[in-house]
């Protein structure tokens, strides 16, 4: 609970936090980001008393979709919740996050291109250019292309500060994405909604911090206000970081 | 997860195969003269248990599978399961398993239907007696979804001619409309402010006249189940899904056309007429083909046909329209 005590700082299972990520965490993080998979196939084929899906391929374009999107938020949750919570090693999840993002967003493509248009490539090219909501998704997933292919701790290097301008690319896919959501909805658009308020919330979040960075010293050194707390305890992350 | 209602034992339901079977077997033997035997034809009992079956007979005389014949296309039915599990009735949710799941709870009896306007019998009448004068007939039909999926559904009913008929619409009756129950203490949907309740749709009094226009109380042979819209529903089969109101309570003959659900919903997407037409797309998404649900996959796009491959039967009804504007 208390951001400003490191700790890390404490072994757990006898492992500094190098190793706990690298043996316990980012193995769970891979191990949760293909639940998704299993959920979606048990529905798919009716098993543990589930009923199958009438629709399949709907079924299967929907959840890959959702899936996408739920990770492209996750990633986006990493900076406030290591700032909020002082979890400094957090970042280290963020890019098989990202990865998982990419996997599923290619997947809800996939679907859609084999098994929902029956690989008309015609019907492909007609509907990328003349459904807005199709035309912003493939947006999305072909902005998703350089990220994912950056995402290697050699690319990282390689780019430099280019890398960081590059990867801020995922405000605008997650934007359009969660656009496309809301867009092809036909009536109910709670859901979409939803995804949408909660990035609503992740990017002020981000807009917040930065005009505060640019606020002059006085508020900066101590913020006062509704998110006082927060961002006194971001700082200290800061400082123990 | 809300606990699902009990389901319908697989062995309850008549499989398609023994059912398309026993079908054939009924029209063999009314052809063979034996009708006489298998009961009082045009008798329609319908009992309020959902999928119960119905106690009618087939008259193979009366049966329209001819109609449902499109070249090229798959026309298998689909199967109760598939038929029954994924719907569009709003008034139980929005998800298409939502109206399988909480549609169980409304209580299809007793049932009125009020019919009123401009027609010279009018009244509030029990659902009982609103059906008896009826012969019930089954029809195979093309059903698709302004969503762009469609099946092939067995339904068992009567035409809307024949009841409309019987109250004797007067000049002035241009339209007919219709309207859903509105409970919402049953229909959960409707406490949501979604759509305007209760859910209202109409036709053109020629459309409602033609021949395709059918009421449906059964399908699968089997009482209406709920979900697909019991105990009384509209079937219109060269328009898209959403025409076909479902759990009617109401009739009214009018002289303009009436306000629709969905056209109130969205005018710009939805039209009165909602003819099923390749050449006229939603403003979101192509209407040239559409996936039946069921094909294998990879195979589960078709091309969609003008009025839903009903041209033949009610193209008449357009002439000279344009369906661009009246969509």
């Amino acid at each position: 609970m208390t951001a400003a005590s490191p700790t890390h700082a404490r072994p757990f299972l006898g492992l500094n936090v190098e190793r706990r990520y690298r043996l316990l965490y980012k193995p769970a993080v891979f191990l949760a980001g293909l639940v998704p998979i299993a959920w979606i196939a048990s529905h798919l084929l009716g098993w543990f008393g589930l009923l199958p899906a009438v629709d399949p391929v709907k079924f299967l374009e929907l959840e890959f979709g959702q899936t996408a999107l739920n990770f492209i938020l996750l990633t986006l949750m990493i900076t406030p919740v290591r700032q909020l919570a002082g979890l400094t090693h957090l970042p280290r999840l963020r890019r098989m996050l990202g990865l998982f993002a990419f996997f599923y967003a290619a997947l809800h493509f996939t679907v859609y291109v084999v098994l929902d248009l029956d690989l008309n490539w015609r019907m492909v090219g007609a509907d990328i250019i003349k459904r807005p909501y199709i035309t912003v998704g493939f947006t999305a997933l072909l902005l998703l292309i350089p990220l994912a292919v950056t995402s290697t701790q050699r690319m990282m290097r390689r780019l430099g500060k280019r890398w960081t301008k590059l990867h801020r690319l995922i405000y605008l896919i997650a934007i359009l994405g969660v656009w496309h959501y809301y867009w092809q909805v036909k009536l109910d658009v709670r859901e979409p909604l939803l995804y949408a308020g909660i990035l609503a919330l992740l990017l002020g979040y981000r807009a917040v911090r930065s005009l505060r960075k640019r606020a002059p010293q006085r508020t900066s050194k101590r913020p006062g206000g509704m998110c006082g707390h927060a961002v006194a305890a971001a700082c200290d992350d800061i400082h123990t970081a | 997860m809300a606990a699902r209602i009990p389901r319908i034992a697989p062995s309850e339901i008549t499989p398609p195969e023994v059912y398309f079977n026993r079908r054939a077997f009924l029209t063999g033997a009314l052809a063979a003269g034996a009708g006489a035997a298998l009961g009082r034809a045009g008798a329609a009992i319908v009992p309020a248990q959902s999928g119960a079956p119905l106690g009618y007979t087939l008259d193979a005389a009366q049966s329209v599978d001819a109609l449902v014949h499109a070249p090229g296309q798959n026309e298998q039915p689909n199967t109760w399961e598939q038929i029954t599990h994924y719907n569009n009735y709003y008034e139980f949710g929005t998800g298409k398993s939502d109206p399988a799941e909480y549609a169980g709870q409304l209580k299809t009896r007793p049932w009125n239907v009020v019919v009123d306007g401009e027609a010279e019998v009018t009244g509030n009448f029990p659902l009982e007696e609103f059906l008896n004068p009826y012969a019930l007939e089954e029809r195979i039909y093309r059903f698709r979804c302004v969503e762009a999926w469609s099946m092939v559904i067995p339904w068992v009913g009567f035409p809307l001619a024949t009841l409309l008929k019987r109250f004797k619409p007067t000049s002035r009756a241009k339209y007919v409309a219709f309207q859903t129950l509105y409970r919402p203490s049953q229909m959960p949907g409707q406490r949501l402010d979604i759509l305007q309740w209760p859910y209202r749709e109409g036709l053109r009094i020629d459309e409602a006249m033609n021949p395709l226009a059918f009421m449906v109380v059964g399908l699968y042979g089997r009482v209406l189940p709920n979900q697909s819209g019991a105990p009384l529903r509209l079937i219109v089969p060269w328009k898209y899904g959403f025409k076909g109101i479902k759990a009617i309570v109401r009739i009214t003959f009018v002289e303009n056309q009436p306000a629709t659900t969905w056209s109130q919903a969205a005018p710009d997407e939805y039209g009165f007429y909602a003819n099923v037409n390749p050449d006229v797309p939603h403003p979101r998404w192509s209407q040239a083909t559409e996936r039946r649900i069921g094909n294998p996959f990879f195979h589960e796009r078709q091309p969609t046909l003008m009025f839903n491959g009903y041209a033949n039967e009610v193209a008449y009804l357009y002439k000279g329209m344009d369906l661009h504007r009246y969509f």
